[in-house]
């Protein structure tokens, strides 16, 4: 039933610091592939991989060796600005995803125009408020009355929620999110996961997604990936995943730990 | 009188400088050092096209045409050989001093007796010191003007979110490189103008003008910034001129008060860290009580 993966990541080694004392093997032949429609959370502890597998994935890092696959196509030598046209990315720092002194509707404008050319032509940000309304008023946080404000002057939550429709608001092929919710309050957190995935089921977009909660990665999601040293070591999907329980999840990082 | 037209008509033709200055110090968010070579750079050019009988109007957009080649080099220096930004402007600043000297012959050059752009029907007709303010708020207004349309396309936006959060714009799919090597090109040509402009006004060209010019420039910036207070990205565009004038103000009152012009560029430096510290002396020496006391005192 599943056909070709949408990205397909084949031994990928993603060495920090090469040439130096400190050079660090991170990603050590790691493959993955994920298919259309995918909702993969991505756990591990830290330093197992999880940030630099975004990094390399978005091209902020160069892999050693290995073959980075997007629709068939290796993707390993284009720039971020180039790949940016197929992802879309959230960051863990709320100050990360938004310009700061740009103001709400200036950013969503920004962010409708990724991965396409930039030229002369006259930004048209009325034309497009009434959309930029509609928009923010999903996350039922007060964006939508902001859209005129600084970023800078927003809550770490409506900045976060700003950064994910941003990363949304062109459908990209593949959304990254890096523990988007760990920053925020539990409340905000919890609306601004419930709204990612309400969004991310009924657009039909293909995720992957790192968390530090084993709730999260449990409850959302239809695939489950767990990175140590470098590998994907554990990696189940469907009915298997909704029978993981917690206590089982606990039991196999302590395994880990152990080994 | 005629020292307040003066005044104003330096601060218009200063205002050029602090208007560039911005793209990249207020936009790009680094300090760019090119200008001490691109301001006497652009007053070479021109200086030096016009004494060979290149029509004066040409000759400016000469000088922004050299302008923005260093503004180039710079940029190219660091995105593409990542030095840091500070030491590339100096680096192509310093080598504008041995070209400015080629292209001048010599360390200065005289406009005696040729063709500028202020030798004509109209702005001779004009009351004396009136010609640069004329020459100044055109020159200033126009540029003003497209800077804010420039800022306002796609392109422009691109450019300002590259000096916000680069690390985004990338994200987004901005040439975060592209962009900085186009800001620092703009601002260095519009200096360039400025130097155009400036020496045709002087008449003459020397090879030390540069010294001292990013702090003039960085006075009106950060002068029209702590009188006017909070303001919309037009209104900060704007009131780089008026902080331009202002400057030119104070360096008046200053030389009433019996200091050199050898003095102005100790003076420069003495205001610019003085409005830089502002926010700081403000919370030390509790003026914003001592005003307000003073405020209710007089209501009374």
């Amino acid at each position: 039933m599943q056909n070709k993966p949408i990205l397909s990541l084949k031994n990928i080694v993603t060495t920090v610091n090469a040439g130096t004392p400190s050079e660090n093997v991170i990603l050590n032949n790691l493959n993955l592939n994920v298919h259309r429609g995918d909702f993969i959370t991505v756990l591990g502890s830290n330093g197992a991989g999880k940030s630099t597998l975004f990094n390399t994935i978005a091209g902020n890092l160069a892999i050693t060796s290995g073959q980075i696959l997007l629709n068939e196509r290796d993707i390993a030598k284009e720039t971020v600005e180039k790949r940016a046209r197929y992802l879309g990315r959230v960051f863990q720092d709320p100050k990360m995803g938004t310009a700061p002194r740009m103001t709400v509707a200036e950013n969503l404008n920004l962010a409708l125009r990724r991965g396409s050319s930039r030229n002369l032509t006259l930004r048209h940000l009325n034309k497009h408020k009434s959309h930029f309304k509609e928009l923010t008023s999903t996350m039922s946080n007060g964006l939508n009355t902001k859209l005129d404000v600084a970023t800078e002057n927003l809550s770490g939550g409506q900045r976060q929620a700003l950064s994910f429709l941003m990363a949304i608001i062109q459908k990209p092929e593949l959304l990254l999110l890096d523990e988007h919710t760990a920053a925020l309050d539990p409340k905000t957190s919890f609306q601004l996961m419930e709204e990612t995935n309400k969004t991310i089921s009924e657009q039909h977009l293909t995720c992957l997604m790192i968390t530090h909660h084993l709730d999260d990665a449990l409850k959302y999601g239809n695939r489950l990936i767990v990175l140590d040293k470098g590998k994907v070591v554990f990696d189940v999907a469907g009915p298997e995943k909704e029978k993981l329980t917690k206590e089982q999840l606990l039991s196999f990082f302590n395994d880990l730990v152990e080994v | 009188m005629s020292m307040i037209v003066s005044s104003i008509g330096q601060g218009l033709l200063w205002a050029i400088l602090g208007v560039a200055l911005f793209l990249t110090f207020r936009i790009l968010n680094f300090p760019d050092m090119t200008v001490e070579g691109t301001f006497p750079l652009g007053a070479a050019v021109t200086t030096a096209t016009i004494t060979r009988g290149v029509s004066p109007f040409l000759a400016c957009i000469l000088g922004f045409v050299a302008g923005a080649v260093a503004g180039l080099l710079t940029g190219l220096l660091y995105t593409k050989g990542k030095i840091p930004i500070l030491l590339a402007g100096i680096l192509v600043m310093t080598a504008c001093l041995s070209i400015n000297l080629r292209i001048m012959g010599g360390s200065n050059i005289s406009l005696l007796g040729k063709q500028t752009i202020f030798s004509n029907h109209f702005l001779e007709s004009l009351p004396k010191y009136f010609d640069s303010v004329f020459v100044g708020l055109v020159t200033v207004a126009v540029i003003t003007i497209l800077l804010m349309l420039f800022l306002q396309t796609e392109l422009g936006q691109a450019f300002i979110a590259t000096g916000d959060n680069p690390m985004m714009a990338r994200s987004l799919g901005i040439n975060t490189d592209s962009m900085t090597i186009m800001g620092l090109m703009l601002s260095n040509g519009i200096i360039g103008l400025g130097g155009a402009l400036i020496s045709q006004s002087n008449g003459y060209a020397d090879i030390n003008m540069g010294i001292g010019i990013i702090v003039i420039a960085l006075a009106s910036i950060i002068i029209g910034e702590v009188v006017f207070g909070e303001l919309t990205l037009n209104q900060r565009l704007i009131a780089v001129t008026l902080g331009s004038i202002i400057y030119r103000f104070v360096i008046l009152i200053v030389l009433q008060l019996g200091f050199s012009t050898n003095d102005l560029n100790l003076l420069s430096a003495i205001i610019l860290a003085l409005c830089l510290m502002s926010p700081v002396l403000g919370k030390k020496l509790k003026l914003t009580k001592v005003l307000a006391k003073g405020g209710l005192k007089n209501a009374k």
